[in-house]
């Protein structure tokens, strides 16, 4: 056996000896690899679906992989195209062609999360170690992201984030091999606050209900600054531990602290249950230094608000995307999304399918699928027609710039899915920060990691 | 052989051999064909396997000998891998001394909660484990994650970072390693149509596996392995007779609690990251069905039973739709969209439907797990001629 | 002082939740000596109950309005729940409005049914099994059970709201000058838990079968003895178990938005609740829901998350462990029962 100390792989080759029937292994060098992981050999390219299909978020997940399966449809030239027909990069339309990446056939592959970072470490690890994945994308939560996207690292393929909302992914957690589309907590804050200040004035007191983990603090600390920045006060922060389910205890005394806004840095199950808990106290009804009280939801997700009912009517919160948008790329998309499917898609749904596309776009653009081809074609792309305006992934932290929706709860919904109006589209230029900035410092990208 | 009965060596020379060829054993299916979804021969799985069966190796020497049933397992399984990553950040990514850390603090935690929920036996018991492991989760999971005092990095899992410490860290050893061997080499063999993985990572973990193998069947063969099966026949006869049975239950929770950081500390050595939901309750059931499932008390049951459910864990997760219709493909339409609807709920998305209905099925028809069932078929194959042989314990 | 009042209250409120599914699993416990962990399960079932009433009634006929686009721009189709077409707008929208208690008619045969055919067709033949072995296929039920209800209902939260009258605040403490108001709901289902708590305990108390059942959970083999069929009455007891878990969670149905993983959520935390009670004890089991249901209210008050950090996230296992560790067998619990 021949074994190289720096490559991650050692190759032991044989054949079977025609005739004799005996098979006797043949010992050939790592010459036979094309020098990354899991180079694609014949005719088809493998991506690993890496999304919750159990536990809290299973409907995101399944939502993510019907958006996965319309691209893998559009990129090997199926259906009516979707969004490859309106995605252009800077200086003419995109590299996609409809006949599957580098002219391989796309095939995927899927695995569950289960919204824990082992298992979805040890499903990503199966997909680059049993099927040969090239690259792992999805999940539903920052936790899972930043654990995958450590694992692509070292693996060396390329890691294209699903959800993920918190500060570190790109922060100080953030990797050369890794990308998120989806943006986060201080572009939240950002867009929100001059909104929250326009509708509510400068004069209020807000009181936070935080979920107790990562997330939750980097999202707190980052509507905190961007409210305070426009002249608001906090009254309290109140952690709550994530297996809360009766959130009254938590909201009871809200009333009686001063504060005349309740801001819930809370997700998912979380939020529905903080939210419903809110509104059963009545805050919403109330008046407190002669103004009404207020709730503010930073992060929204149609899926989960559909959870709060009416409860979520007229309260504020951001989106990343949501399929009433008017652009032709989101058109086409929920277009081609709802005429498969019969509903619209998700904002995880659409996050999915533009990472899948932009993945695409850079393997054509780079010519090869070594991650380090496809880092160096991702980074500082510019590029449009993907349903958030003209975008750019910055090369100094693989973060999507792009314009931040402001929405809130819909009076009088015409339909179950129409539970958001978009209120606003932050400019892209209003939410952008220096990479340095002190919520995203520590920790750096480190070199493309192409593997063995 | 080392000291142990014919049936003993018997046993232990099929774990060997079960462990060495497991490569092969695990890819039956050429890794083209439709059915190479089933294989489970590749490296992380076959860590799972090993280091889950030391797990559940460990929890058998408390639950299977004494029968005291701990809710509590998985938090020294958590501990374990918290200690091992800390070592791998302040020292170097050599597992030695991360796994011998893992190993001491799980011990030193176990006794601490051992010595406490000991004071009470049957579900009082459970429960009291249950309680410290899932405040430990708790902990783990937002206490002592806050920025002024990062012991567990919380949700994320606490990994290494470029600008740790790490005191003797050799240059271009950037994953753990032992002496210089790193975990996650893999040799591949291809065999005509057949790819075999050969991964240090596993063969290291086996190796521990088989070494904590046969120990544990040392501790089922001595005079304390003896006493522990008194505690669990009949404690209080134990106790009239002049026996404090305390410190014997202590000692078999303490030992299975370095078995379980041990695995833990294994974990980490093979995916440097740890996890607070390591240490959640659903964690620490899933030994306990682990091991109940194998064959509670049994010497091969726990590591049959671990993985049962790794197996499935991984395996049925993974078929989507589009792969059962590839199986299905060569059937008429219809039949074939018949079949792929029935089985998509049970595959998946649906796999712990299908795990949960397999849990039923076998603790309704295998009371002694699944070594039970392949006494029966060993018994079975033997014929009349065995019946005998039939009042020999299971083991 | 209002803020001591208001957690207290809040206390008995989530308190009388916990209370309601300590209760059912005692009453397994007692009587029938198994260790079911599809408690839980049984809990979100009857919360899905409600939601599965709620869209009975909202099962709609549906007509094509050429006025208005759907979201792909095809014409919108428009619902009409059959019970408007029948009983005119109006006393329809009333009927889907109050669906929530009338579910509680809906869900009591319901969880009744599927109590008596768990006990039958399951865990009758695991009584002279051990215990571990009940964990394991009562376990194994509770997650087929979670994935069903999955399958058919997706797995984010569904709104079932409270009727419109017994929604809103109720301020408690206008009269007497505190700033003390509460939601109705919360409310009426504290009031609820009393009357389903008071009901089993009169039932077990004052007629002739409860006092079978008593004699039963103390001595079976001589109850057997005496002729009389006591399997049949704790195969009984097992429904009303499982229609007092049911109840317990229609009625939460408007507090939280049911999901399918509820059973799981509220397994743990029940069993902590009836091992502190005290095994075989159902006074004990409804003192221990109240007691850690006002102690998990306390802790999450600024001012204990401020002294100790961290509080509100461990309060329920540390009391827990304090207790048994000072009582052997919880507040209340008989010698003898699940201490093998």
């Amino acid at each position: 056996m021949t074994l190289k100390n720096t490559t991650r792989r050692g190759v032991l080759k044989g054949g079977a000896l025609a005739g004799a029937g005996l098979a006797l292994p043949q010992i050939l060098t790592a010459g036979s690899h094309s020098g990354y992981t899991n180079a694609p050999q014949g005719a088809n390219v493998t991506l690993g679906f890496n999304v919750p299909q159990s536990g809290p978020y299973a409907d995101e997940g399944a939502d993510e992989l019907r958006a996965y399966e319309l691209a893998v449809e559009h990129l090997n030239g199926g259906g009516d195209g979707g969004m490859m027909n309106t995605f252009k990069v800077s200086g003419g339309s995109s590299m996609l062609k409809g006949n599957g990446i580098l002219g391989k056939k796309v095939a995927y592959v899927t695995g569950d999360t289960q919204t824990k970072s082992d298992a979805a470490r040890a499903s990503a690890k199966s997909m680059i170690e049993k099927d040969g994945a090239i690259m792992i994308t999805g999940g539903s939560s920052s936790g899972v992201a930043i654990a995958v996207q450590g694992l692509c690292q070292e693996a060396g393929v390329i890691f294209m984030a699903g959800l993920t909302h918190s500060n570190d992914t790109t922060g100080k957690d953030k990797k050369a091999n890794g990308f998120r589309h989806f943006f986060n907590g201080y572009m939240s804050g950002a867009a929100l606050a001059p909104v929250l200040e326009k509708m509510y004035g400068a004069d209020r007191t807000a009181y936070h209900l935080t979920a107790d983990y990562t997330w939750g603090w980097t999202q707190q600390e980052s509507i905190q600054a961007a409210t305070e920045a426009k002249g608001w006060k906090t009254a309290n922060n109140v952690l709550t531990p994530l297996a809360t389910t009766d959130f009254s205890s938590y909201v009871a005394p809200v009333l009686n602290s001063g504060a005349d806004i309740l801001v819930l840095n809370h997700y998912g199950g979380n939020m529905i249950n903080s939210l419903t808990s809110a509104v059963q106290f009545g805050l919403r009804d109330k008046q407190v230094n002669g103004k009404n009280f207020e709730i503010v939801v930073p992060l929204y997700s149609r899926l989960m608000a559909r959870g709060a009912g009416e409860n979520v009517k007229g309260i504020f919160g951001s989106t990343n995307w949501h399929w009433s948008l008017q652009d032709e790329g989101s058109k086409a998309f929920v277009k081609s999304f709802g005429t498969k499917y019969g509903f619209p898609p998700s904002q995880a749904a659409h996050t999915v399918y533009c990472q899948t596309m932009l993945y695409a776009n850079a393997c054509e653009t780079a010519g090869t699928f070594n991650p380090c081809g496809v880092v160096e074609a991702m980074e500082g792309l510019e590029f449009d027609g993907l349903g958030n305006g003209p975008t750019t992934y910055r090369a100094a932290d693989h973060q999507c710039f792009k314009d931040v929706l402001v929405v809130k709860g819909k009076e009088n919904p015409t339909s179950e899915f129409d539970v958001l109006e978009v209120v606003e589209v932050t400019p892209r230029a209003q939410v952008e920060y220096a990479p340095d900035h002190p919520m995203f410092a520590g920790g750096s990208l480190g070199a493309c990691n192409p593997g063995a | 052989m080392l000291n142990l009965n014919q049936r003993d060596t018997g046993t232990f020379l099929f774990v060997i051999i079960i462990a060495v060829l497991a490569p092969f054993i695990m890819n039956p299916f050429p890794t083209d064909s439709a059915m190479a979804q089933f294989n489970a021969g590749y490296p992380d799985l076959m860590q799972r396997f090993v280091i889950f069966g030391i797990f559940a190796i460990g929890f058998n020497i408390l639950f299977g000998l004494t029968g005291y049933l701990s809710f509590g397992h998985a938090a020294f399984l958590g501990v374990g891998s918290y200690a091992a990553v800390w070592m791998f950040k302040l020292l170097s990514y050599n597992i030695v001394p991360a796994l011998f850390l893992s190993v001491i603090i799980a011990g030193i935690f176990s006794l601490f909660i051992g010595f406490l929920c000991l004071r009470r036996s049957g579900i009082y018991f459970s429960i009291l484990t249950l309680a410290f492991a899932q405040m430990s989760f708790a902990i783990a999971y937002s206490v002592l994650s806050n920025p002024k005092f990062n012991l567990t990095n919380g949700e994320t899992g606490l990994q290494v970072y470029a600008d740790d410490i790490q005191l003797f860290q050799v240059e271009n050893l950037t994953t753990p390693h032992l002496f210089g061997w790193t975990m996650n080499t893999t040799y591949e063999l291809t065999l005509s149509a057949w790819d075999f993985q050969f991964n240090v990572g596993y063969y290291v973990s086996a190796c521990v596996m088989l070494f904590m193998f046969y120990i544990s069947i040392r501790i089922f063969r001595s005079p304390f392995g003896l006493m522990l099966r008194a505690v669990k026949t009949n404690q209080t006869r134990l106790n009239y007779t002049g026996v404090n049975t305390r410190p014997h239950t202590l000692a078999a929770f303490v030992i299975s609690g370095m078995y379980a950081g041990l695995a833990g500390g294994l974990l980490a050595s093979m995916d440097p990251l740890a996890g607070a939901e390591r240490m959640q309750w659903t964690a620490s059931g899933e030994v306990v069905l682990m091991t109940i499932l194998g064959g509670a008390g049994t010497l091969l049951g726990p590591l049959l039973g671990a993985g049962f459910i790794k197996y499935f864990e991984n395996i049925l997760s993974k078929i989507n739709d589009n792969v059962l219709h590839a199986w299905f493909q060569y059937l008429p339409e219809w039949l074939e969209n018949s079949l792929v609807w029935v089985l998509h709920w049970f595959t998946g998305k649906g796999w712990h439907l299908t795990l949960g209905l397999l849990f039923m099925i076998i603790v309704i028809f295998l009371p002694g797990g699944l070594m039970d069932g392949a006494n029966r078929i060993r018994e079975a194959l033997r014929g009349r001629k065995a019946k005998k042989n039939l009042q020999t314990p299971v083991e | 002082m209002d803020a001591l009042l208001l957690q207290i209250l809040n206390g008995l409120d989530k308190g009388s939740a916990y209370a309601l599914i300590a209760l059912g699993l005692t009453l397994i416990f007692g009587t029938l000596g198994v260790v079911n962990f599809a408690h839980g399960a049984l809990f979100m079932i009857g919360a899905f109950c409600s939601v599965t009433l709620n869209k009975i009634l909202n099962l709609s006929s549906t007509t094509i309005d050429e006025t208005q686009k759907d979201f792909l721009g095809n014409p919108l189709k428009v619902k009409t729940p059959y019970v408007e077409s029948w009983f005119g707008e109006v006393a329809g929208q009333s009927i889907i409005e109050w669906s929530v208690p009338l579910a509680i008619i809906f869900a009591i045969p319901i969880m009744l049914a599927i109590g008596v055919i768990m006990e039958r067709g399951l865990i009758k033949h695991f009584y002279k099994r051990p215990h571990a072995d009940q964990i394991l296929v009562t376990f194994g039920l509770a997650i087929v059970l979670q994935e069903v209800v999955k399958a058919f209902f997706g797995a984010n939260p569904i709104q079932t709201p409270a009727p419109d009258a017994l929604s809103g605040v109720l301020d408690l403490g206008g009269a007497i000058g505190l700033q003390l108001s509460y939601p109705v709901w919360r409310i009426t289902y504290f009031f609820f838990s009393v009357i389903v708590i008071g009901g089993v305990f009169a039932f077990l108390q004052f007629t002739t079968f409860g006092m079978v059942v008593r004699a039963g959970m103390q001595d079976r083999e001589t109850v057997g003895l005496l002729g009389i069929n006591i399997d049949r009455r704790f195969t009984i007891m097992f429904g009303v178990a499982a229609a007092v878990a049911g109840l317990a969670g229609v009625m939460y149905t408007p507090i939280n938005p049911p999901n399918y993983h509820w059973g799981m959520d509220f397994l743990v935390l029940s069993f902590v609740v009836v091992v502190v009670g005290g095994m075989g004890s159902l006074p004990g089991a409804v003192l221990a829901g109240f007691l850690l249901g006002i102690l998990e209210s306390f802790a999450s008050t600024t001012w204990a998350t401020t002294t100790i950090p961290g509080i509100n996230q461990i309060i329920i296992y540390l009391v827990a462990i304090i207790i048994l560790l000072v009582r052997p067998r919880g507040l209340m619990g008989r010698e003898g029962v699940m201490e093998e």
